[in-house]
């Protein structure tokens, strides 16, 4: 079965002229199906942008990527918004729209899908929202909710659409302890529930022991991989 | 509301509850649209009803032909014609008849204050050319100095002017000479005077000694029945020998007179200018809500961009936006603009009134116009970029 993600010779550069400067070394870098996987490494070492390639958010430079058995490389800008549907984003903040209720924040990404009925989008938010122990907050604006219960709010929306890979970037930075590890189970059982790869990118030591693998990223190289499996 | 937007896109009507989310932002931006709604309102009105005014007078007669001088732009404007032209228009078989119509401004001292009043000098032997609304009271101009006067003219009392009858006349001073007004008629008051009154053709040389009765302001034709009237007009051309005069249709020469004041006379231009104004502000306002709006809410839409949101599925939010606030701004507008319009009208008796078109006509373009905003707003979108959210 082919990999949900391979990546090779990946090469990134910001800036232009005298200012340009590398971000990422010939990375290298395989997803399993199914797989939990964690990327850590010091502010700077370019792990965002390996999320950012990964997502479709910025285009490939240099190298390839295979994301779903499909090149980014060179894709165009439609069928990367059309790739990104298929993946679902976790953000440091929650990134919830403070007009919109827990149950309307996670029906936007069923609507995303495509136009489905709006009782059926509704109910699949609920039920995600139930999953993630949010049962009898369907109706609050994010205003109302606590800082975790906004993170939760956040991974069913990234989950709701079923998506085939979960991008997190630090989701637990902005939570206390309990609420960080209660996310982290969250998105490792719906993960294994649902045969979801994740790729989470933290500096958060809590989460690792929850990972099957963990790749260290350093001055834009990978300089170790460790497998827990 | 959020049921109807739900239906007509088919998604969640989010720019709905990003609107209401903030009250007080909302009123505002609803008071802003209302307000240039009710500008653009006022000034139609006043538009509007200045073309109503010019026209008003047009009413008083019937005629189916006017010869003017080539200098008559507007019915009170230009020099007189030579009344042998008159005498020159009847040799036509098909013309019937014909009547010299005098026309001035009469000054009346009220006390408090001068109305003036627009005269006209008819003869009072051709009742034939006077419309029946003013009543077949033409026989009481025979007498020297007599007057029908209008009971809707500025300045003058509702119920002393109501008490203007043949058993008690009304007697006033004007121009050194006093007047006597038997009747009244229903004229109201126009752009160019406070009201008008009728009186005979010699009255009306008495009053102004300098006019001549061999030279009218304008000439009045009636032609037989049936006849085309522009075949008429087109053989008067040839007949008359001063190429210079405007020989029209009568309905002709009142749209004619209305194009001349609305595009040419500095009211009209000040006016329609004031149209302009009023589209522009309620364009830069609903521009100005959304694009604050959409900048607000960068974060949201670069999340949804990175969703997998496709630039048609924010226009349309955008679009949603500017559809509520087009709608639910034109009805405070529209109460407000009405009210301003009766208030006014009241003060000023000018014909100032909203009607069903204006109302249609300010609807659909307040639609249009917040569509062009939210158009222009989107393109603030762009700077949502997701890549930034990490």
């Amino acid at each position: 079965m082919e990999n949900v993600v391979d990546a090779r010779g990946l090469n990134h550069w910001f800036g232009s002229g005298e200012v340009k400067k590398q971000a990422l070394f010939d990375v290298n870098l395989t997803l399993k199906r199914g797989s939990f996987t964690v990327l850590m490494g010091p502010s700077g070492s370019g792990k965002t942008t390996v999320l950012t390639l990964i997502g479709c958010l910025r285009g490939v430079q240099d190298g390839s990527v295979r994301l779903l058995g499909q090149e980014l490389n060179g894709a165009t800008e439609a069928h990367l918004v059309a790739l990104r549907r298929r993946l679902g984003f976790i953000f440091q903040a929650h990134n919830l729209h403070e007009s919109l209720t827990a149950t309307q924040n996670v029906m936007m990404g069923v609507q995303v899908l495509g136009s489905v009925p709006d009782a059926t989008a509704k109910q699949a938010a609920i039920h995600a929202l139930g999953l993630v122990g949010l049962s009898d907050r369907t109706d609050y604006l994010p205003a109302n909710l606590s800082g975790g219960q906004k993170q939760r709010v956040a991974v069913a929306r990234a989950l709701v659409g079923n998506p085939a890979l979960v991008l997190a970037d630090e989701p637990t930075a902005a939570l206390d302890k309990d609420s960080a590890a209660d996310v982290v189970d969250l998105l490792k059982r719906m993960g294994s529930a649902r045969g979801t790869t994740t790729l989470l990118v933290t500096h958060d030591n809590r989460i690792l022991d929850r990972a099957d693998r963990i790749l260290t990223l350093e001055d834009g190289r990978i300089v170790k991989v460790e497998d827990r499996t | 509301m959020s049921r109807l937007l739900q239906a007509l896109f088919g998604r969640l009507p989010i720019g709905w509850l990003q609107l209401t989310h903030n009250r007080t932002r909302f009123a505002a931006a609803l008071a802003g649209v209302a307000f240039a709604n009710v500008l653009v309102f006022v000034q139609l009105g006043i538009m509007n009803s200045m073309g109503a005014a010019t026209l008003r007078p047009y009413d008083f007669f019937q005629a189916d032909i006017m010869i003017s001088a080539g200098d008559a732009n507007a019915l009170a404007d230009g020099g007189n014609v030579a009344r042998q032209w008159l005498l020159q228009a009847m040799a036509d078989p098909d013309v019937t008849d014909g009547m010299g119509l005098f026309l001035a401004n009469v000054p009346w001292d009220r006390g408090e204050k001068d109305i003036s009043l627009t005269t006209f000098g008819v003869d009072p032997a051709k009742p034939g050319f006077i419309a029946p609304e003013i009543g077949g009271d033409l026989n009481l101009l025979q007498v020297q100095d007599a007057a029908i006067l209008d009971r809707l003219a500025r300045g003058l009392g509702k119920e002393e002017a109501a008490a203007i009858r043949p058993q008690t006349p009304l007697a006033f001073e004007t121009q050194g000479s006093t007047l006597t007004a038997y009747a009244t008629f229903a004229g109201g008051g126009g752009f160019g005077g406070d009201g008008y009154m009728l009186v005979s053709d010699q009255t009306f040389l008495s009053l102004f000694p300098a006019r001549s009765s061999a030279a009218p302001d304008h000439i009045l034709l009636q032609l037989r029945p049936g006849v085309p009237v522009q075949s008429v007009v087109a053989r008067l051309k040839t007949l008359i020998s001063d190429p210079s005069l405007r020989i029209r249709s009568y309905p002709d020469a009142a749209q004619e007179d209305l194009r001349y004041q609305q595009t040419r006379r500095p009211t009209g231009i000040i006016f329609g200018f004031g149209v302009l104004i009023g589209v522009l502000v309620g364009l830069v306002i609903v521009y100005q809500v959304l694009s604050t709006d959409v900048a607000d809410h960068l974060r949201e839409y670069a999340t949804f961009k990175a969703m997998g949101y496709g630039p048609q599925f924010f226009l349309s939010v955008v679009f949603e936006e500017a559809l509520v606030l087009g709608i639910m701004g034109f009805i405070p507008g529209l109460v407000v603009g009405t009210t301003i319009l009766t208030l006014m009208g009241r003060i000023t008796t000018l014909p100032l009134a909203m009607t069903p078109s204006m109302a249609a006509s300010v609807f659909l373009g307040t639609i249009v116009f917040s569509a062009v905003s939210g158009a222009i707003a989107t393109r603030r979108l762009a700077a949502a970029d997701p890549a930034d959210l990490f």
